[in-house]
């Protein structure tokens, strides 16, 4: 017999959670509403451990696919079937997506407790949980995309969760509308598969391109471009990233979840999913590495000058998801898939410590206004502390192995591959300032602001930190090698290896110093000599405003997009098409029936011997047209002339 | 067999009910009460119907004899809904002149 995994229960849970707080949760009371909307992950948690046990010890063979017996759509050639993939890499993803996932549904009890729409939030988050897990064992791209919409959906409805907020509401359709740009492009790229391969299922795939081994380049080409689209607005790459900074406004556990470990990483795993396509395409592939480094370095330098605790973590986010891209360009998917994984962790951990910070400040978010937040707060401390020196790349923390794996695959990557390490080398560099800066005006110096009474947050808040600070240490340590060579079925072993001996080690020690000398440079000027930064900044007014204003790069979306676009809206299709064609046309409708109408209610007189008058008349109107013609007949049959004096009547 | 007289052609049974049915057409123009108007309705009626029985012995077909029934049927409904419309209208107009009941009159 087979063992079953029942996969298919991983995402109908959260459905089921989301279904019930959904419909009921406003009834419930908040302990239930609790109770299943951490039940739904936790039970997916544990039927993925319960997989990843099952086909570690050989149990169950990977790949596993469960499919629903009756087709999705079956229309002339296309069929798409309700298909569950599980191999090596949906795994490592689902570990994640439920793992962290369930660990910030703890954190949210804690966090959302005082809010309005408790059982709203949790079945949001459900949905969300619904569709990733689909997106992620999605065995077609057709059923990844219903995924793919659905977080975008979830992740909508989460950024404007405060919808009586006027600037949540609008980040909310920002990060909508700019998603629909990549899904468009994600859209025509599924078309033009399904136009070349004739399916959609990633198997058959990756199987017609294994029997035409020649087949490289040109519509493939085309293809892995418009995939990126997709990817790059998804998970916020240049020049679609605008969305993310603006999904802060969601609530924190939220921007933790969605926008920093697991829904914008979708584009990087849809690459690794469809790797077998960008492997034939190099051109797309040397886009891929130049979007990722130039994203990386982009959002870094954003992230320098913001004062918002949220927003900086936002361009950190952009910033490492460059860096996964990076990895995909260069083919070496598993070091991508690493630090997808390690960015899970650190990322989801700073997000939540944050959350904690602001939750002890009492809802600010500036980080002018915090300051020596060190001894209130010092689980939340120790916690961001681990968060940042992983982030900035320190051994033996989990980013340090991963990153380092991404740089050395740049390195090695060819020839473009020592600008691609030196764009990326620089970027640690300035992750490690920015993270630092980010730590010394939190926790360092004095509170800055009279009035906050900064708090501890409760043990729901503290335990997901704790857990994930222990896997911001120790995730990593499994180490490049055993790690790609468990994702080798999926995504291909690491091609490129290097002659020169030590390489590996001697990046490393690059690495390791740019990490450190972003630590000494935020060190002096934010904790020794605290006035500088503001020195450097009216000694460089230009630089400096256009690193706050984030390179005006919404302004200028603003002016050339947004303005021209809402202008032909409103005055050409606004008014000349819809005020004036169609609505031309309404009133010429309903102008004529309104002239019918007065010209023929003369006939209505109301009396009643009128009526009778007409239809006497008519009556003997049509009474004389049939006389006369059986009376013509009649004598014409016998040749005599029908002009009667009858005549005058008909007529 | 037959109890009309032979010698009694079709035409002059169809000129009686021509003229049975002109009496009604124009009492139901001329007449100003409503129950007149109806009684006028009975006489077309009953007018169609004595062409109906006189072609149905002229042509020795029973279908027009079943019509008469089915029109008989009718008069009686319309004579029922009728009658009571006409009394709930003289309730609440107090009048039966068709020429004052004009509410529909726009």
């Amino acid at each position: 017999m087979i063992l079953s995994l029942h996969i298919w229960l991983i995402p109908l849970l959260p459905l089921a959670g989301f279904l019930l707080n959904g419909i009921l949760g406003s009834r419930l009371p908040r302990w239930l509403v609790s109770t299943i909307g951490l039940l739904a992950p936790f039970l997916s948690f544990v039927l993925v451990l319960n997989a990843y046990a099952l086909t570690s010890y050989s149990a169950v063979a990977l790949p596993y696919v469960e499919t629903f017996p009756h087709p999705w759509i079956a229309i002339g050639g296309l069929r798409a079937d309700f298909s569950f993939f599980l191999d090596p890499l949906s795994l490592v993803m689902l570990l994640v997506v439920t793992g962290v996932g369930f660990l910030i549904h703890i954190y949210s009890v804690g966090y959302m407790a005082h809010e309005e729409g408790y059982a709203r939030y949790f079945s949001f988050l459900n949905l969300f949980l619904f569709f990733m897990t689909v997106l992620v064992l999605a065995g077609n791209v057709l059923l990844l995309f219903v995924g793919w919409e659905g977080v975008g959906l979830a992740s909508y409805l989460l950024i404007g969760f405060w919808f009586q907020k006027p600037s949540a509401a609008a980040a909310g359709k920002k990060a909508f509308i700019v998603n629909r740009i990549g899904d468009f492009g994600f859209l025509i790229g599924i078309f033009l598969i399904l136009a070349n391969f004739g399916t959609l299922n990633f198997a058959q795939i990756a199987q017609v391109l294994t029997l035409k081994a020649a087949w490289h380049g040109g519509v493939l080409t085309a293809i892995c471009l418009c995939l990126l689209v997709g990817a790059a607005g998804k998970s916020a790459q240049l020049p679609l990233y605008v969305w993310l900074p603006d999904a802060m406004e969601g609530p924190t556990p939220v921007s933790a979840l969605i926008h920093a470990a697991t829904m914008v990483t979708a584009g990087v795993y849809m690459i690794a999913r469809t790797h077998f396509l960008f492997d034939r395409a190099p051109i797309a592939l040397a886009i891929v590495a130049i979007v990722g480094a130039a994203t990386a370095i982009f959002a870094a330098t954003i992230a320098l000058a913001q004062t918002d605790i949220k927003r900086v973590l936002a361009y950190s986010t952009i910033s490492q998801l460059g860096y996964m891209f990076l990895a995909c360009g260069v083919a070496a998917y598993s070091a991508a898939i690493f630090h997808l994984v390690t960015h899970a962790f650190f990322k989801a951990l700073l997000f939540l410590a944050a959350g904690s910070v602001i939750h002890a400040m009492g809802g600010e978010q500036d980080m002018r206004k915090m300051g020596g937040l060190r001894k209130k707060i010092p689980v939340t401390f120790w916690t961001m502390t681990i968060a940042v020196f992983t982030i900035a790349g320190f051994p033996p923390l989990a980013a340090f192995f991963s990153k380092d794996a991404i740089l050395y695959a740049a390195f090695v990557s060819g020839s473009g591959g020592v600008f691609l390490w030196l764009v990326g080398l620089l970027t640690a560099l300035l992750t490690s300032l920015y993270m630092f800066r980010l730590w010394y005006m939190t926790f360092f110096g004095e509170l800055r602001t009279a009035d906050a009474h900064p708090h501890e947050s409760p043990r729901s808040m503290r335990a997901p930190l704790i857990i994930l600070a222990l896997l911001s240490i120790c995730g990593g340590w499994i180490g490049i090698e055993s790690f790609s060579a468990y994702l080798a079925p999926s995504v291909g072993l690491h091609p490129a290896v290097s002659s020169f001996p030590h390489l590996e080690l001697i990046l490393t020690a690059f690495a390791v110093l740019a990490a450190l000398e972003g630590w000494l440079i935020a060190d002096k000027y934010y904790r020794r000599k605290t006035e500088r930064p503001a020195q450097l900044a009216a000694a460089l007014p230009a630089g400096y405003t256009l690193l706050a204003n984030k390179y005006y790069v919404d302004e200028i979306y603003d002016a050339v997009l947004v303005k021209p676009l809402f202008n032909f809206s409103r005055y050409f299709l606004g008014w000349v098409v819809d005020t004036g064609i169609l609505g031309g046309i309404a009133w010429l409708l309903a102008g004529s029936a309104n002239l019918s109408g007065a010209i023929l209610q003369r006939w209505q007189s109301g009396n009643l011997r009128s009526y009778a008058a007409w239809l006497t008349a008519a009556a003997a109107v049509i009474l004389l047209f049939v006389f006369h013609a059986s009376i013509g007949s009649y004598l014409g049959a016998r040749g005599i002339d029908v002009q009667l004096n009858l005549h005058w009547m008909g007529h | 067999m037959s109890f009309l007289h032979h010698d009694v052609p079709l035409t002059w049974y169809l000129l009686l009910s021509a003229a049975l049915f002109s009496l009604g057409v124009v009492g139901f123009l001329i007449k100003r009460n409503i129950i007149t108007v109806f009684m006028s309705i009975e006489l077309m009626l009953n007018a169609v119907n004595l062409s109906f029985v006189v072609f149905a012995y002229q042509w020795h077909e029973v279908k027009g004899q079943i019509f008469v029934f089915f029109v008989m049927m009718v008069a009686a409904a319309e004579a029922a809904v009728g009658l009571a419309i006409i009394i709930a209208v003289f309730r609440v107009r107090a009048t039966l002149a068709v020429d004052r009941i004009n509410l529909m009159k726009l």
